[in-house]
């Protein structure tokens, strides 16, 4: 149930190799230092798509992860521009923040199923830039510029990290800071899902009625499983603020919280790595069809309908023996 | 002897329908109690009030002495009063074993965080989890079938698997909705034994609503009728079979399946 299978570990191994050796070896090697940041934008988006998996492993579909990012963004930003406090402290503060509104707006919204949840998700992210557009605290839609880097990290005097505006390379160190946190946080998506709690999830998806007649508090598992969802979103948008040195209430909008759950579709909802593979496709994807100008759009959709329509379980169903799978044992 | 379960003046209107209307019966620990009437007559709907998953207009039900009207279904559960459903409601993409797994969750000891971090007594639980669902799976005849998708499963195991989640939470109190409906005369016999054995064996008291009258004359102490949401007899099974209101309830429904 909990150890991993050789294969797995073998897979996990390879990619650990990739992201942290073979890419930037590709990178020095071609000089394309631009893709630094492409691929930082990825990771980091691709925890947050994260959080929306998981609220679709108890049957709800999230289209409001922008919201919560932006929150991040503004709570990190906020403690370390006006405050003066370090980057490191905001970001998990910045994603239990997060967790802590998600906690407070999931308590009405999460006994909505369906179409009627997602409906309400959606307005999130626009209640969230408004919100930003109206607080003196944020800077209305000037937003929150100059944000310092993230200083260095000492503990009883040595120094673990040095400050990233004293790096020679900013961009490298961004990127490997969101691989790192990227990793951790599908790390602990998939022991979760195959933890008891992602056994549950599994029981409310398939039939709430019958899992709370097995004694399992639905409403509060609801509530535990948006509250990590949207802390996702926190350290995603938190990381998006410090590397962009800048937070704008438009930062986050509708359209990413679509495309947070596009990513969860299009990788597969089946596999927990899914999202990640989804979020690389669709950054990319859409990125690929800049040549096409005015029909960028259009055949973007087109595809993503097509992907959807044909692979209801994702890209992930496409490939490679059963690494990550979220339903087994 | 004070009853274990009592049913005190309970009435459910749904808008200008009164679907049960002003019931009341004890049931006694160690009984098997069935509930029966023509279609519509509340019965469904009694038990969705005793377990809490509907509110009660009026009245109240009491467990060991204690109100559980109006709780969280949940909590019912965690009390020992546990329900099946009516309709085969199983978790259709796991397996059996996995929903027998699942449905311990009151047995649990260790903390969902617990089991995130695979702490030791998260660890003896999934090994006594399992243990005692193979000991179940076993007991209900499901053994040969524990690593199948519940979504493949015929009638009658689906009907068996049903009562396994709701054994695997070691109620005190079963309510089963219509535990034979689907079975052909073999497969009801069959569960008839098995659910006097979960009462003689395992000490649960247990309520049912059917409508397979044979087998309800055989299996219960006592039985409870309900007509248009009201209950107009209660007895043992010879009693009810030449209670006068009953026989005219089930004549005027014309229900054909009956046979008393
Ligand atoms: N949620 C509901 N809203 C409105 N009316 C309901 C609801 N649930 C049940 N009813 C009505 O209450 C009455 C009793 O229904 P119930 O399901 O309890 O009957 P039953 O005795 O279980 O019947 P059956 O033998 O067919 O299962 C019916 O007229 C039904 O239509
Ligand atoms: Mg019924």
């Amino acid at each position: 149930m909990n150890g991993l299978t050789s294969k797995q570990l073998i897979g996990f191994s390879i990619f650990l190799l990739a992201i942290f050796v073979g890419v930037p070896m590709a990178i020095s090697a071609t000089g394309r230092w631009d893709f630094y940041f492409t691929l930082t934008s990825v990771a980091l988006l691709a925890i947050a798509s994260a959080g929306v998996w998981l609220t679709f492993y108890i049957g709800r579909i999230n289209i409001g992860q922008g919201a919560f990012a932006l929150i991040g963004a503004y709570v990190s930003a906020i403690l370390v521009a006006k405050a003066g406090i370090s980057f490191w402290i905001s970001l998990p503060v910045a994603g239990i923040f997060a967790a802590l509104v998600s906690v407070l707006i999931g308590l009405p919204i999460l006994r909505l199923r369906g179409v009627y949840f997602a409906m309400i998700t959606l307005v999130l992210t626009q209640v969230v830039t408004l919100t930003a557009l109206a607080l003196p605290i944020t800077n209305g839609a000037k937003g929150i510029t100059s944000i310092p880097l993230p200083g260095g990290i000492s503990l009883f005097g040595l120094q673990i990290l040095p400050p990233f505006d004293s790096m020679a390379d900013t961009k490298l160190a961004f990127y490997i800071l969101a691989c790192i946190l990227m990793v951790l946080t599908y790390l602990a998506l998939w022991r979760l899902v195959h933890s008891r709690l992602g056994h549950i999830c599994r029981s409310m998806q398939q039939n709430e009625e019958l899992a709370s007649s097995i004694g399992i508090n639905i409403a509060y598992i609801r509530i535990i499983i948006f509250a990590i969802s949207s802390f996702f979103g926190g350290i995603g948008g938190a990381l998006f603020g410090s590397i962009s040195q800048s937070v704008y209430p438009s930062s986050f909008q509708v359209q990413d919280s679509v495309n947070f759950m596009l990513n969860c579709f299009l990788g597969g909802l089946g596999y927990v790595f899914g999202p990640m593979l989804g979020t690389l496709t669709l950054y990319f994807g859409w990125d690929l069809l800049f040549t096409l100008g005015k029909y960028q759009l259009l055949v973007y959709s087109v595809l993503l309908i097509l992907v959807i329509r044909f692979l209801p379980n994702g890209l992930l169903s496409l490939r490679l023996g059963n690494i990550g799978k979220g339903g087994g044992k | 002897m004070s009853a274990l379960l009592q049913v005190r003046g309970v009435t459910k209107k749904f808008g200008g329908l009164t679907a049960v209307n002003d019931v009341s019966f004890d049931v006694a620990e160690n009984e098997i109690l069935s509930v029966i009437g023509p279609n519509g007559a509340g019965k469904s709907t009694l038990f969705k009030l005793i377990s809490s998953f509907l509110r009660t207009t009026s009245g109240e039900v009491l467990f060991q002495g204690k109100r559980i009207s109006d709780l969280k279904p949940h909590v019912v559960a965690r009390r020992g009063v546990v329900r099946t459903f009516q309709e085969t409601t199983i978790f259709k993409s796991m397996t059996v074993r996995e929903s027998v797994i699942v449905a311990q969750h009151l047995r649990a000891k260790a903390s969902l965080a617990g089991y995130f971090l695979g702490t030791a007594t998260a660890r003896a639980d999934i090994e006594a989890f399992g243990r005692y669902a193979d000991e179940l799976l076993e007991f209900m005849g499901l053994d040969g079938i524990a690593n199948e998708l519940a979504s493949n499963l015929p009638q009658g195991h689906l009907r068996a698997l049903g009562i396994a989640i709701g054994l695997a939470t070691d109620p005190k109190v079963l309510l089963l909705d219509e535990p034979f409906a689907g079975m052909n005369p073999e497969e009801t016999m069959r569960t008839v034994n098995l659910v006097r054995s979960v009462r003689d064996a395992r000490g649960v008291t247990i309520l049912l609503v059917e409508h397979d009258m044979p087998a309800v004359m055989n299996i219960s102490d006592r039985i409870v009728v309900l007509n248009f949401g009201e209950k107009i007899a209660e007895g043992t099974p010879s009693e009810i079979q030449n209670n006068e209101k009953v026989i005219e309830a089930y004549l005027g429904s014309a229900d054909d399946e009956v046979g008393i």
